[in-house]
């Protein structure tokens, strides 16, 4: 057996061994109710027969120099070889009667799907067998098309299957703007409709092809040919134009889809907070939830009208910058035992204070002061009342008449003249406005002289102190200052939800908080977005992710590490440093020397 | 205030029971170019790091201008004047070549956290101000056009001319340079031992360098001193020490003094 | 000879705090009797279920203290090899076996296979992550490493979940470890001398192992120095393997001992014993084999003899809640004053 043929074995049998998988912890299965095209092709049709494809694509592609025949063959041989493994599961539920027993999602759904429906489940399964090994080849056609080809065609596959899956968010964003005859035309109960979703990918692969082919290069010429006061008007008109499209959103996106949108907005927010204590100072911090915990116990302490709020509530502004002055003392004084710690050490340490205070959160022994268990209840919604709130609504109401025309409308008052900060919606207002405060704040601090230290400090702490850097200081800072963002967060959150239980403060956060800027980009602030989109967006997104959530995050940290460990969006260094390898001969001038 | 920019007086480090420094007395006087050599693991490295607040030193006195060192964090002691390069450069890798100039101008900035968020024009005017004198500094070594860069991405010569317009940040008073020629090939090492001559001449700082490159320290050092096992061996004017025996016991072993003699008298 | 700064202030009112507390709780517990009223046998239980909970903490502390020692990163997802033995060895052999009536005829035989069936999941779970989530990372910056860890650890909770659901299981009873054993007049809990037992052996073997064997002195060379240890004709990378293999049988074998004592089992199982082991092997001094086994007993009886011992008597309600709490505070107690552990050797103080 040659070198190249045991490679392809390989290549197909691991690609089985994940096929195999994905049927036995059931995601085929919870997948399979979700159509892309509607009635004809699943999530878990895609899933199991894109193994079968990958597994053709890398066959092929492991041969460097061989004839047509030679790849097709091997392509082939791995696509087949992919669904060996599952066969032999089909073979051994015939012989063991109670397996579901012990492995519970080898369900009779299963075994259909891995059978093609089939009766004969042994039939069923060779005829997998068969179509997996037509679909390497087809693996092996793709990989044979040129690059120029293969960017766009992947790139407008992934966009048509992407609002396949999304399909029932953009029925709910366009039913109230089309009749429900189009709409029955474009999508199903779930998914696209077949000539739709083709006439979507031709659609895309067009402009992709396009855009490839010359459409960029064009559009930055124009661009780059704009006066300097073309430019200055162009920059504002986006800017106007981002700003509207941020205003109108929420009653664009309806209520389901806005409560996504402040999820994403909590963990942009702490996201930026952990940013400066990892990305930029390097300190890594695996016990933000504190930060966030006390942020949101504080404010339930302090307005809550149940027993454990005060005799007079206090307002959700005022209890605001108390919230974040308590987190970020929090976070000084766990800075302060800290400080001496490096790396690992530093990351246990501060996992372990988290984990104090989530056991200490839920304990008997605090019970009387902040609920144990039981948590604290009756949390009142931020609201703005009175003069305020008339002066707003002077504003506000206009502009939601004319808006409602198009069935759009912003913030606006109640039939009390207040404005209340308590659905989805309303509250989307609340978490952009300290998204956005973040954000310029974590600006100016990353372009400013401390977030040179902090990175001074990231990159060499003793040389940095040799430098002139007072090390404690600016270390006590970062985490201070780090903490803030968490509070802020803490606080909204339990206005939002109106009461608060220990069990939203587990280590869990302060890890997703973690990935989501990890696989952001360390350092980068756009990154926080991408990166709270991608691991806190589309899991919410897609409610048969739920289960696999967490298994789908551990993939994409590792995926992540492995792959693109800059992040999907990295910081400018990061960019520059990709950028001057590639040109590195031409672009260094001859230094001048002394 | 004594003409002394530094004065050490009986230091002692220990690292368990080793001696990495012995009683060590050292004197330098103010404006001049001095040299430390020694054989591998005498201790000048050691003495740097005690003189730069890295270690903490267990017995005697450090003063630099008059005041005492003692005690004092790494910090601080840059605040007062003496800054320094190191033997395997430690640059700030991810940040630009302009960044880790402007992270040497660390002592002399003021501007705080609250006015940089705050946006205010003192604190603009500072960012500016550091900005161009780091890109004075870029032209002053040599480096003009490359403030971009990322420092790793340097060579390593550019590496080396950075890490001393980092520590020229500072605006030192004493600049302390370990082996600035290591791993130079004749052409760099003379332009740097030009080069070092021109940072006293031209800006005033007084140098003490750690060199292993006999060219360098005998072309440029007005004294020498020489360490072996933590002790002073013997100190003086380049052309003294070349010539001391005990000097050349200690780098080519015992019995080497009485080979090179009976080689001369071959000769 | 460094002044004295706030830092080192806090620290030492840190310092006082903590044993300011300790002192007040023993001093209302044993002098103004606040609390329950222990008797000498009660005390003697909360030390052996303490040292048996410990032997667990030790014997999986034996894996992070190894892989630590030769590859400098916390394998964070060590929990989980000890997890997927477990709940492997329990849905595919011990309960088949119960339900076929073998636990009741061949208990020991059953036993058996159910240890094997652990330890071999535990090590292949422990190898495929080493391959893929581990070794291309070899030169990465170490948080690089760290990450994936704590993704594996997501990854193979939820892998398990997914195969084997996310409800508990129950693990058959065996007779030999059902009730109590006397000695001296004393009663003990049968499974725990089983666990004390078991891991004292184990333990003893692997130590032997590390001192005696080839393998073992290339498993230390490697710690010592790798690039050394290669021109020695050490294949480092099949060392590292060994070590994850050695490191994942504990686990395995830990995995089982567990489900004799606890009886019940899901795929969170691993985390807190993870975390704990993580905690025992950096108070015995992280890298040092004896010392994982020290500073698992230690943690181990602390947390069962802590809060009777000083919370009940400040008067502290569920006294018994906060031992993670005890066992965290250990933690960072360490950290902060002992990094080197509390029988490591001081390392020299290098910067430059």
């Amino acid at each position: 057996m040659n070198e190249e043929l045991r490679g392809t074995i390989k290549t197909g049998l691991i690609a089985g061994v994940v096929t195999l998988s994905l049927g036995m912890i059931g995601i085929l299965v919870a997948f399979n109710k979700r159509f892309i095209v509607t009635d004809a092709v699943t999530l878990a049709d895609l899933l199991l027969f894109g193994m079968a494809v990958i597994a053709g694509y890398l066959g092929a592609s492991s041969l460097k120099e061989h004839s047509m025949g030679r790849r097709l063959l091997h392509g082939g041989l791995a696509g087949m070889l992919a669904a060996v493994p599952t066969f032999l599961l089909i073979l051994l539920t015939l012989v063991w009667e109670g397996i579901r027993d012990s492995f519970i999602n080898v369900e009779p759904a299963l075994v259909s799907l891995l059978t093609l429906d089939n009766e004969n489940v042994v039939v069923g399964g060779i005829l997998l067998i068969v179509v997996f090994g037509v679909l390497g080849l087809v693996g092996v056609g793709y990989a044979q098309l040129p690059v120029r080809f293969r960017r766009p065609i992947s790139m407008s596959l992934a966009w048509t299957i992407g609002s396949g899956v999304m399909s029932d968010i953009l029925i709910g964003i366009l039913r109230p703007r089309m009749s429900n005859d189009t709409l029955r035309s474009l999508f199903g109960s779930t998914g696209l409709q077949p000539v739709p979703f083709v006439v979507l990918f031709v659609l895309l692969t067009a402009v992709f092809f396009w855009w490839q082919q010359g459409g960029q290069t064009r559009y930055q010429t124009l661009r780059q040919n704009f006066t300097p006061r073309q430019q200055k008007s162009s920059r504002r008109v986006s800017i106007s134009l981002l700003v509207i499209f941020l205003l109108i959103l929420p009653s664009l996106l309806g209520v389901y889809l806005s409560e996504i949108f402040n999820e994403i907005g909590r963990f942009v927010l702490m996201g930026l907070g952990l940013n400066i204590a990892i990305g930029l100072a390097g300190l890594l911090d695996l016990g933000y939830v504190t930060n966030f915990a006390v942020g949101a116990y504080i404010m339930a302490l302090l307005t809550s009208s149940s027993q454990f709020g005060p005799e007079n509530p206090w307002s959700f502004w005022l209890a605001v910058p108390i919230c974040v002055v308590a987190a970020m003392f929090t976070g000084f004084i766990l800075a302060l035992p800290v400080l001496k710690m490096r790396g690992d050490y530093l990351a246990i340490a501060t996992l372990g204070f988290g984990e104090i205070i989530r056991v200490l959160a839920r304990s008997d022994a605090l019970k009387p002061v902040i609920g144990g268990a039981q948590g604290i209840l009756q949390i009142p919604a931020a609201q703005i009342g009175g003069f305020m709130a008339q002066v707003m609504g002077y504003i506000l109401n206009p502009i939601n008449n004319l808006l409602s025309r198009f069935e759009l409308g912003i913030l606006a008052t109640n039939s009390n003249g207040d404005i209340v900060f308590g659905n989805p919606p309303q509250l989307y207002y609340l978490f952009i406005l300290a998204s956005l405060l973040m954000l310029f704040i974590s600006r100016r601090l990353n372009n400013s002289r401390t977030g040179r230290r902090w990175m001074a400090i990231r990159e060499d702490e003793d040389v940095a102190a040799a430098m002139g850097i007072n090390t404690t200081n600016a270390k006590v800072l970062a985490f201070t200052l780090s903490a803030a963002s968490g509070g802020l967060a803490g606080a909204i959150f339990a206005a939002k939800l109106g009461s608060i239980f220990p069990s939203s403060f587990e280590l869990l956060i302060s890890i997703n908080v973690l990935a989501l800027i990890i696989v952001g980009g360390l350092g980068s602030i756009p990154g926080v977005i991408v990166g709270a989109f991608a691991l806190v967006g589309i899991p919410q997104l897609l409610s048969e992710f739920a289960e696999f959530r967490l298994l789908l995050y551990g993939i994409a940290l590792i995926g992540m590490m492995l792959v693109r460990p800059e992040g999907l969006w990295p910081s400018e260094v990061h960019r520059r440093e990709i950028h001057s390898h590639g040109e590195d001969e031409t672009a260094v001038p001859v230094s001048v020397k002394p | 205030m004594s003409d002394n920019i530094l004065e050490a007086h009986q230091v002692v480090k220990r690292f368990g029971g080793l001696l990495a420094t012995d009683h060590l007395d050292y004197e330098l006087p103010r404006g001049m170019i001095a040299s430390i050599i020694g054989p591998n693991g005498a201790g000048k490295t050691t003495f740097f790091n005690c003189l730069t607040g890295f270690y903490q030193i267990d017995e005697g006195t450090l003063d630099f201008n008059g005041s005492s060192l003692i005690g004092l964090e790494s910090y601080e002691i840059t605040q007062l004047g003496i800054s320094r390069t190191f033997q395997n450069i430690r640059l700030f890798n991810n940040m630009t070549v302009l960044e880790n100039i402007m992270v040497g101008q660390e002592p002399h900035l003021k501007s705080s956290w609250i006015g940089a968020l705050l946006g205010l024009p003192s604190v603009r005017r500072e960012e500016e101000a550091t900005e161009a004198r780091a890109r004075e500094l870029l032209d002053f070594v040599g480096l003009r056009g490359l403030g971009d860069q990322l420092a790793k991405n340097l060579p390593y010569g550019d590496q080396r001319r950075l890490e001393i317009a980092r520590a020229l940040g500072a605006k030192p008073k004493l600049l302390l340079l370990d082996e600035p020629t290591a791993g130079m090939n004749p052409r760099e090492t003379a332009q740097t031992t030009t080069f070092i001559k021109r940072l006293r001449d031209e800006l005033g700082i007084t140098i003490l360098m750690i060199e292993h490159d006999m060219k360098v320290v005998m072309g440029i050092s007005e004294k020498v001193t020489v360490l072996d096992y933590g002790r002073k061996i013997a100190e003086g004017l380049p052309q003294e020490i070349q010539s001391n025996p005990v000097v050349i016991e200690a780098y080519l072993g015992k019995g080497a003094t009485a080979a090179l003699m009976a080689q001369e008298k071959q000769a | 000879m460094r002044r004295f700064n706030y830092i080192d202030l806090v620290l030492w009112l840190f310092r006082i705090g903590i044993i300011g507390v300790v002192l007040w709780g023993m001093t209302g517990k044993f002098i103004l009797g606040i609390g329950n009223d222990y008797t000498i046998s009660d005390w003697l239980d909360f030390f052996v279920s303490g040292l048996s909970q410990g032997s667990l903490y030790a014997l999986i502390a034996l894996g992070y203290t190894m892989v630590y020692g030769v590859l400098f990163m916390i394998n964070f997802a060590h929990g989980e090899f000890f997890m997927a033995g477990a709940m492997t060895s329990t849905v595919l052999v011990a309960l088949p076996l119960e339900n076929a009536g073998y636990v009741e005829r061949f208990p020991w035989l059953s036993l058996l296979a159910i240890f094997l069936s652990a330890v071999l999941t535990s090590v292949l779970v422990a190898v495929l992550t080493e391959r893929i989530a581990y070794r291309p990372l070899r030169n990465a910056p170490r948080l690089v490493p760290l990450i994936t860890a704590i993704g594996a650890s997501f990854f193979w909770q939820y892998y398990f979940r997914g195969l084997f659901g996310s409800s508990l299981l129950p693990f058959p009873e065996f007779p030999m470890f059902d009730g109590k054993i006397a000695f001296w007049g004393l009663d003990f809990q049968k499974a725990d001398i089983a666990v004390i037992l078991t891991s004292l052996v184990v333990m003893f073997g692997l130590q032997q192992f590390v001192q005696r064997t080839k393998t073992g002195r290339a498993i230390r060379a490697v710690a010592e120095n790798k690039d050394a240890a290669t021109l020695m004709g050490i294949d480092v990378n099949r060392t590292i393997t060994i070590t994850f293999i050695v490191g994942a049988s504990m686990a395995g074998v830990a995995g089982v001992l567990y489900s004799i004592v606890f009886r019940q089992l899901n795929f969170v199982m691993g985390f807190i014993p993870g975390i704990k082991a993580f905690t025992a092997a950096v108070l015995g001094g992280i890298g040092s084999i004896p010392g994982a086994a020290l500073g698992g007993l230690f943690l181990g009886i602390i947390e069962a003899i802590g809060p009777p011992l000083f919370l009940e008597g400040l008067g502290v309600a569920g006294s018994h809640q906060l031992k993670d709490v005890i066992a965290f505070t250990m933690l960072v107690l360490v950290l902060i004053f002992r990094p080197q552990g509390i029988i490591g050797e001081r390392l020299a103080e290098k910067k430059a």
